[in-house]
């Protein structure tokens, strides 16, 4: 006899999750992912200037803000063939840095920890044992029995007060937390010290995108000129404060995160064998060491592994019309030629039709449409995207940063390479991710500095900005990896207005429902015998749906919802 | 043990003296109030039990959470801590789904008439409201839950003001903005995409410490922050007096920093603190960083022309007229000629600011209108 549990709102994500799930003998037996909210940017940006679809796309979401405006400008850039300078592609990759810095840490700490760690358990720590706890793992310096034994007594009193605040109802004193009192006490320092800390890396956006979240960027390169004898520009001082940035950023991330990551993970370790899905991993690749047009430069390699087997990673091909492709049967849109049949992005239809139970309602109908995201698929296989398969994509491609980070890491946990594949693995992969990106947005910084140095300070190419100068018709793809996996976008270009404009996000990938055979996508299938000790506090959900880092907002972002057929447009075009 | 104050939490948080007096400084100048409004602020922020706060999420992006956590001054975690109890808010807290729903409703119960709501999203009216459900209801029976027992409303963000990037046309799912909605309760605009984050932090300390509401212009925005053009506090504004401008992006002109009204800054229409406050702790603004105002804080700004396209004629400036003669006769005027011309601007600008100030009017249509 199996029992319908339902988690909606699912918290400390982005955007409106819903969780329905069957658990039958303490295990989860099928479980139905739905996305909630619409808002159907795609018919909105249809006619606009396609030099301006950066800010309306970044406003997809402001949670993993600016990536989908790098990949709108990639979009644009590849329709109209514009190559930009070296030194916005990398202040274009600093500023990617930054988001993964922000984010990886952010979603940790703040969205995924209290899954893993008792806030109020804390309390009952001793904050001596806690001090020698901290100095063995790490060298961060705030780690003195007096700073445990300080915070401790204002939680103490936080929680006396009462008012328990974003802490109200947790699962405090849930059996499956595991983690010794000093431990959680650790845990919730680092949380206060990471959302203190987190203000200051995305200082990074600001200054080359004037703001954070949705900073500014442009087609044919960046507007935050190379000014060196100008107080306006990109001067010394404003180099010296992201060099500093990018330094704390790093040093955050290898004294606190990684260190934490580890401790806490140790505790777990039975999660490296729970949550693992499909066991498909895709990558479309990104942060060009030389150009986004040379791949062979990406530092996170593009490919897809298939079933878990690391010794072949195949290549991904997001122009061809039978790879990517989305479906919508179990979604709330009809398809003009029926809801069957994929389609690849370019000629990419929809028509929003919501015909779930009348609100309000206690359960979805799973059987029919059930969500508001769709369902894409490569060559018909269902794919996980994110840190996860960058990591194990980088690993299997030999790349030796991604070797020694991930059996390092293997080695300081032991557990063999098949952890990976589970809820534990994705966790731990972001935080690897991490400290690999934290390297490389110095990396990408130090180059930059050796451009400027040799006398090349451009930072636009305006040649092809004037709409006077383009093709009547144009298509273009562009495509990045965002915190949360594999990201692309789609454009039709029409007499320089926006014809079709079309994007597949990580989460995407990963929330959809079933599709036209019944495959289930990641969530779903991850869930799928997750164990459940108490389906009225099912925590256990919340660590296998956090492990994904999900970000709705993007997953449902378009779609025309107006009835008369959208315009097909042909992949060679006509 | 005695409790120490806000400043010396400050201090000990490692800010520096002036990190807390530009704090307390931006709050003496929220209330009109001299420099001794700094030992009130800081006795009310240690005395007062946390204001219980409930923070709802409908069509949006959560940039506006994003840009709350990076308040500078006050730091979110002090906010979070000793000042309000956010008692739902779906991007932080630790309880999911009946848990989650079951917090709020304790809260709309316990605290009725006391807590403020803020509400980050729009909130779609189309087909029954079915394109925004939490918890299998609709955002406006949400809403309309929420909204009954709260002392005010906050509108996070221009969604939450005006509807943001889903209003723009065809605004295919009715996305409508909040007090639109919700009558007879105060409520607090707060537009911008996102809004500064100290801004955000500021409009929730005033509502702590002086247990009022800030000051609103007529659209409902507080004065503090909204009340000045983001052209008019641009420190590259001389440069548009001297009828110096960017030509094209990264160009020479782009180098030197010269205004970007003719790459299509809408600075001269958007109401902002952009140009004081600036963006993540002073750190940049979107002018200072080489890209001109978007005008995200204006209604319907997505639909108030394409980004690079120049803001046209805008109240009483006449500018679109002579944008390009004021570059001519920059090109090849002596100093002295130029000297004259931005004497002349600044003194026909100063009065049409003031006369439309004196008639209050801030309608961004009105002041698009020729007097």
């Amino acid at each position: 006899m199996s029992k319908r549990i339902v988690v909606d709102p699912v918290t400390r994500i982005e955007g409106h999750l819903r969780i329905e799930a069957e658990i039958s003998d303490g295990r989860i037996k099928d479980a139905y992912s739905s996305g909630t909210m619409v808002r159907l940017l795609e018919e909105i940006l249809r006619g606009r200037d396609p030099r301006d679809a950066w800010a309306f796309v970044g406003r997809v979401c402001g949670v993993c803000t600016s990536i989908h405006s790098l990949t709108s400008v990639r979009t644009v850039e590849d329709a109209l063939g514009i190559v930009i300078p070296p030194n916005a592609e990398l202040v274009r990759n600093i500023m990617d840095c930054a988001l993964f810095m922000h984010d990886h840490v952010v979603h940790f700490y703040h969205l995924h920890a209290m899954d893993w760690v008792d806030v109020v358990n804390a309390l009952k720590a001793d904050p001596k044992k806690t001090s020698e706890i901290a100095q063995s793992i790490s060298h961060w310096p705030k780690s003195s029995p007096g700073y445990f034994s300080d915070l401790q007594a204002r939680i103490k009193k936080f929680v006396d007060s009462g008012q328990l605040g974003i802490f109200s109802n947790g699962y405090w004193g849930h059996p499956a937390y595991k983690l010794p009192a000093e431990i959680n006490l650790i845990g919730l320092a680092h949380y206060l010290e990471a959302l203190e800390w987190q203000k200051e890396i995305v200082k990074v956006q600001a200054i080359f995108g004037g703001k954070n979240p949705h900073p500014n960027y442009l087609v044919g390169g960046m507007a935050c000129s190379i000014g060196l004898d100008d107080v306006s520009g990109i001067n010394a001082e404003r180099l010296a404060l992201v060099e500093q940035l990018l330094h704390e950023g790093k040093t955050f991330i290898e004294q606190v995160y990684l260190p934490d990551l580890k401790a806490i993970a140790s505790y777990y370790k039975d999660w490296g064998a729970i949550g693992g899905g499909l066991g498909n991993y895709m990558v479309y690749g990104d942060l060009p060491f030389n150009g986004y047009r040379d791949p062979a430069s990406y530092k996170f390699p593009s490919g897809v592994i298939l079933n878990k087997d690391l010794s072949k990673v195949l290549d991904v091909d997001l122009r061809k019309d039978d790879e990517v492709q989305e479906f919508v049967t179990h979604s709330w849109y009809d398809y003009a030629e029926g809801d069957q049949k994929g389609l690849h992005p370019w000629v990419g239809e929809s028509k929003v039709r919501y015909t779930g139970p009348k609100p309000p309602f206690q359960f979805l109908d799973t059987e029919q449409k059930y969500s508001y995201i769709k369902t894409p698929r490569w060559k018909g296989h269902a794919m996980e995207v994110g840190p996860l398969a960058r990591v194990l994509v980088g690993y299997a491609r030999g790349r030796e940063e991604y070797k020694e980070a991930v059996d390092g890491l293997l080695k300081d946990l032991d557990v063999p390479v098949t952890a990976l594949f589970s809820t534990l693995g994705r966790t731990a992969a972001r935080g690897l991710e991490a400290s690999l990106v934290s390297r490389w947005g110095l990396d990408f910084y130090y180059q930059l500095i050796s451009n400027i140095k040799s006398g090349d300070t451009r930072m636009a190419n305006m040649e092809k900005f004037n709409p006077d100068t383009w093709p009547a018709k144009a298509l273009g793809v562009g495509h990045a990896e965002a915190p949360r996996g594999a990201l692309a976008h789609w454009i039709n270009i029409d007499s320089g207005r926006i014809a079709n404009y079309q994007l597949v996000v990580p989460t995407t990938w990963n929330a959809s429902p079933r599709d036209a055979s019944g495959q289930l996508s990641a969530y779903e299938s991850a869930l799928i015998g997750t164990p459940v000790i108490d389906e009225n506090q099912p925590l256990e959900i919340l660590r296998t749906v956090h492990s994904f880092d999900p970000c709705l907002a993007c997953a449902v972002h378009l779609y025309d919802e107006q009835g008369s057929p959208i315009s097909r447009i042909s992949v060679v075009g006509d | 043990m005695q409790q120490p104050t806000y400043y010396e939490e400050v201090l000990r948080k490692g800010y520096s003296r002036r990190d807390f007096l530009k704090f307390a400084t931006m709050m003496a100048a929220f209330m009109g109030l001299e420099g001794t409004a700094i030992g009130q602020v800081a006795k009310a922020l240690e005395t007062r039990r946390r204001l219980p706060v409930i923070w709802l999420h409908f069509q949006e992006c959560t940039c506006c959470s994003e840009s709350f956590i990076r308040s500078s001054h006050p730091i979110v975690a002090d906010i979070l801590l000793d000042q309000i109890s956010l008692d739902y808010t779906e991007t932080l807290m630790a309880a999911s789904g009946f848990q989650a729903e079951a917090a709020m409703r304790d809260t709309i119960k316990r605290y009725n008439g006391e807590y403020i709501l803020c509400v980050e999203g729009s909130v779609p009216m189309e087909a029954d409201g079915v394109y925004c459900m939490i918890g299998g209801k609709t955002a406006m029976q949400v809403l309309e839950e929420a909204a009954e027992g709260a002392k005010a409303i906050i509108a996070w963000g221009s969604c939450a003001c005006s509807g943001c990037v889903q209003a723009a046309k065809p605004n295919p799912t009715s996305a409508t903005p909040i007090h639109k909605l919700v009558k007879g309760k105060p409520i607090i605009k707060v537009p911008g995409c996102p809004p500064i984050g100290e801004v955000m932090a500021g409009v929730i300390v005033h509502l702590v410490t002086f247990d009022r509401i800030p000051e609103l212009d007529n659209l409902g925005r507080p004065k503090a922050f909204y009340s000045k053009r983001v052209h008019d506090t641009c420190y590259r504004r001389p440069f548009y007096d001297a009828g110096l401008y960017v030509e094209s992006f990264d160009d020479e002109n782009a180098k030197k920093g010269y205004c970007l009204y003719k790459m299509g800054c809408k600075g001269p229409v958007t109401y902002n603190a952009c140009g004081v406050t600036k963006w993540n702790g002073g750190t940049s603004f979107p002018i200072q960083s080489g890209h001109g105002c978007i005008g995200c804080s204006e209604e319907n700004y997505w639909d108030n022309g394409r980004l690079y396209e120049r803001a046209s004629s805008f109240a009483g400036f006449g500018i679109e007229s002579t944008a390009d003669k004021i570059g001519a006769i920059a090109l090849g005027a002596t100093t002295a000629a130029l000297l004259g011309h931005a004497v002349m601007t600044n003194v026909r600008k100063h009065k049409m600011i003031y006369d439309l100030e004196e008639e209050g009017r801030a309608d961004e249509q009105q002041l698009n209108a020729e007097p």
